[in-house]
């Protein structure tokens, strides 16, 4: 998809006058993370197992090169075929190839972040396919013509009253006077209608939480089942992975599994974890006759041995968008490119370049939840600022900001110039803000006050409340 | 098969990832490193849960399954299983139909003890109500059934119906996914699986809409455990 990153600020201020949306934000806060707090505590070992985890990712990709021929020659040996993509446009074209080799009319497809990467349904749409996706926020999604806001639940920024006249314009076969209000009878509806398509389908394309290198073997972690309905009816099953899904063993997998459903949805374990190696065996009563892993690229080992390759320790649990204020207050669409939240602010540059997408790292308070709640550790604010730095460097923001940072880091380098200024202006803002205790309005300030108050300073500098409280200097 | 991906774009990324990580293809000491993890295999930290005595893994087993919604009945003996299978049947409104595969277990059990129990044999279809599985292993720690792929039970009896019933026995029961995955290597050998091994962990769900959460998506809308040697748990 074209990336609209650069308007985040733009995307922000219209998803902050969107009633709707607003209104759908909230079951954000309120359901991921206490749901994900009360997973933590059920277990112990918890922390101690993210510990590991992030070693085991670690190791991973300092030896990746080795893991993944590893995995390959797995896939092969079980009748499956790997194929090596370097970027988006390769991975579509090895993807449409297949379909057309299998005689394709109907691709289903469960739910994959990397397919958004590559912007694979409009692709395949193009060459004549049918595309469904199976999961039923992506199903919703795709009827309205969008892109998932969320990693884990792409239409988290809708409303039941907005799905049901989804579905009353979508499913024109059915009655009019059907009841539809409810989420039961929404999501029974989207079963009915997704039956036939699994069943008429000719290739289902899946993503892959992990890759096993030891078995050659490719994981997807769903609740719903789509996904295994997706590749287990079709002839044909696609996998597409990015190369840092790769994990050792199936003990590996066995340790991230219990920190992914517990960081993501607050479960114990997701309700269906799948494990695929190769296509259906001689006896095998069921399953696909052909099975392709399209490895894909596009950037990631660039970014391996620089600064930023701790987020390819990611595995998309989306922890980290589900603790974010910001991602709270503006919902996914604003960060306008794939991933959003706090792991797109880092990833997005790390892939698309922080020429197109500089205004995300910046999208941030540094409020560190991110990194606080990362199941594998990723200093997710640290590499913003690193982003932010890159930014800078490369005279990317405009003038007037590039000076306002030069005067600010000016001051803030001078310590005696520093508190000099502060000492001056708090007390002025102290006085202008005596009646009211914050302001609706404020020069420089217009950005915040627009939507909130900004409160007023007490009337001493912090360093002076410090000194008269005996801190150290 | 005739798609292929070039061996150019092979060689192109490993290549990218070898010179990012400034390493060669022929380090020997890399290479010795990764073939020892993936041969060893060695457990990483394994949850204290998961090392309890049988009976109470039994018993967390039986707990998670019901927690995570999962209905869960225990017989004494695995005569009883028909019966059991015909009162969930009866008593959940559901045809007295079931599917399953050709694991010698089903033909071995006493369906005259459940008369009016309808029985057939093979992959389920989308019309299939209800599948009938054995599990090949049950991991404690989170209430997960481990099914195998293959004539014996087939993969789809586990997805398509909206009913799914699967019979484990006690001495199935594990306490880590660990003690499972070894189970398993003993089966079918080092490195190797079956095409696919399902973790189950109670009927579909889905929390898509409002983060509501509400069964049977696309995948079952019931799973009832039947666990055999075991008092009513």
């Amino acid at each position: 998809m074209k990336p609209t990153s650069l308007n985040f600020k733009l995307n922000a201020r219209h998803a902050l006058d969107d009633a709707q949306l607003q209104r759908a934000l909230a079951n954000v806060p309120t359901g991921f993370v206490g749901k994900r707090a009360k997973a933590r505590a059920g277990l112990p070992e918890f922390d101690a197992l993210r510990d590991t985890a992030r070693d085991i990712k670690n190791h991973v990709l300092a030896n990746l090169d080795l893991y993944l021929e590893e995995f390959e020659r797995k896939v092969s040996e079980a009748g499956g075929v790997v194929h090596w993509a370097r970027d988006a446009a390769e991975a579509r074209a090895l993807i449409s190839d297949i379909c057309k080799e299998a005689g394709a009319e109907t691709v289903t497809k469960g739910k994959s972040m990397v397919t958004e990467e590559i912007a694979l349904n409009g692709h395949l749409e193009a060459d004549g396919f049918k595309v469904v996706e199976t999961d039923l926020g992506e199903y919703i999604i795709q009827l309205r013509g969008e892109t998932p806001s969320h990693i884990i639940a792409p239409a988290v920024h809708l409303n039941k009253d907005q799905v049901e006249a989804d579905f009353r314009a979508a499913h024109t076969d059915l009655p009019d006077d059907r009841p539809l209000e409810e989420t039961e009878q929404l999501v029974a509806e989207a079963r009915a209608m997704l039956r036939a398509q699994f069943v008429a389908a000719d290739v289902g394309i899946t993503g892959a939480n992990f890759l096993i290198a030891e078995t050659g073997t490719t994981v997807i972690v769903t609740n719903e089942g789509n996904g295994d309905l997706t590749q287990n009816l079709p002839k044909t099953h696609v996998v597409v992975a990015s190369l840092e899904k790769i994990v050792p063993t199936l003990e590996d997998v066995s340790t991230i599994l219990r920190v992914l459903a517990r960081s993501a949805t607050g479960q114990e374990i997701s309700t269906y974890t799948t494990f695929s190696s190769g296509p259906k065996r001689d006896a095998d009563p069921d399953g696909p006759d052909a099975f392709h892993v399209v490895l894909l690229d596009n950037g990631r080992s660039k970014l391996l041995g620089t600064e930023f390759a701790e987020v390819l320790r990611c595995i998309r649990c989306g922890a980290c968008i589900n603790h974010c204020p910001v991602y709270h207050a503006v919902g996914g669409h604003a960060y306008g490119w794939v991933y959003p939240g706090p792991i797109g602010s880092v990833l997005t540059p790390s892939l698309i370049g922080v020429e197109e997408s500089g205004t995300l790292p910046n999208a941030s308070t540094f409020c560190g939840r991110c990194e606080a709640v990362c199941p594998m550790h990723i200093p997710l604010p640290g590499l913003m600022r690193k982003w932010r730095a890159r930014e800078f460097e490369q005279n990317i923001p405009p003038r007037a900001q590039r000076m306002a940072l030069k005067l600010w880091a000016f001051a803030a380098k001078r310590p005696w110039l520093y508190r000099t200024g502060a000492r001056i202006v708090m007390p002025i803002l102290a006085w202008r803000g005596r009646k009211t205790g914050s302001f609706s309005s404020l020069p420089f300030a217009e950005g915040w006050t627009r939507h909130r108050n900004l409160p007023a300073p007490e009337g001493k500098t912090f360093q002076q409340q410090w000194a008269a409280k005996g801190g150290a200097r | 098969m005739s798609v292929r991906s070039s061996v150019a774009a092979r060689e192109a990324t490993l290549g990218a990832i070898r010179s990012s990580l400034s390493v060669a293809a022929d380090d020997a000491e890399r290479r010795v490193a990764v073939l020892k993890r993936l041969y060893d295999h060695e457990s990483n930290l394994v949850p204290a849960r998961a090392h309890e005595e049988t009976a109470a893994l039994i018993a967390r087993f039986v707990s998670m399954l019901r927690g995570q919604s999962a209905d869960v009945f225990g017989v004494r003996d695995i005569s009883a299983v028909p019966a059991t299978i015909a009162a969930f049947l009866r008593n959940a409104n559901l045809p007295a139909r079931v599917q399953h595969g050709a694991d010698p277990l089903f033909d071995a059990l006493d369906w005259d003890a459940a008369p009016g129990i309808e029985r057939t044999q093979g992959r389920a279809e989308a019309e299939t109500p209800t599948g009938l599985s054995r599990a090949f292993a049950g991991a404690a720690e989170t209430g997960t059934l481990m099914m195998v792929s293959g004539p014996e039970n087939p993969t789809t009896l586990n997805f398509l119906p909206e009913t799914h019933i699967v019979i484990i026995d006690r001495a199935q029961i594990v306490g880590s996914y660990e003690d499972a995955w070894a189970a398993l290597r003993t089966r079918y050998g080092e490195r190797e699986m079956p095409r696919t091994v399902n973790f189950i962990s109670g009927p579909s769900r889905t929390a898509d809409i409002e983060q509501t959460l509400t069964l049977g998506a696309h995948g079952p809308k019931r799973l009832c455990v039947i666990v055999t040697g075991v008092e009513d748990v």
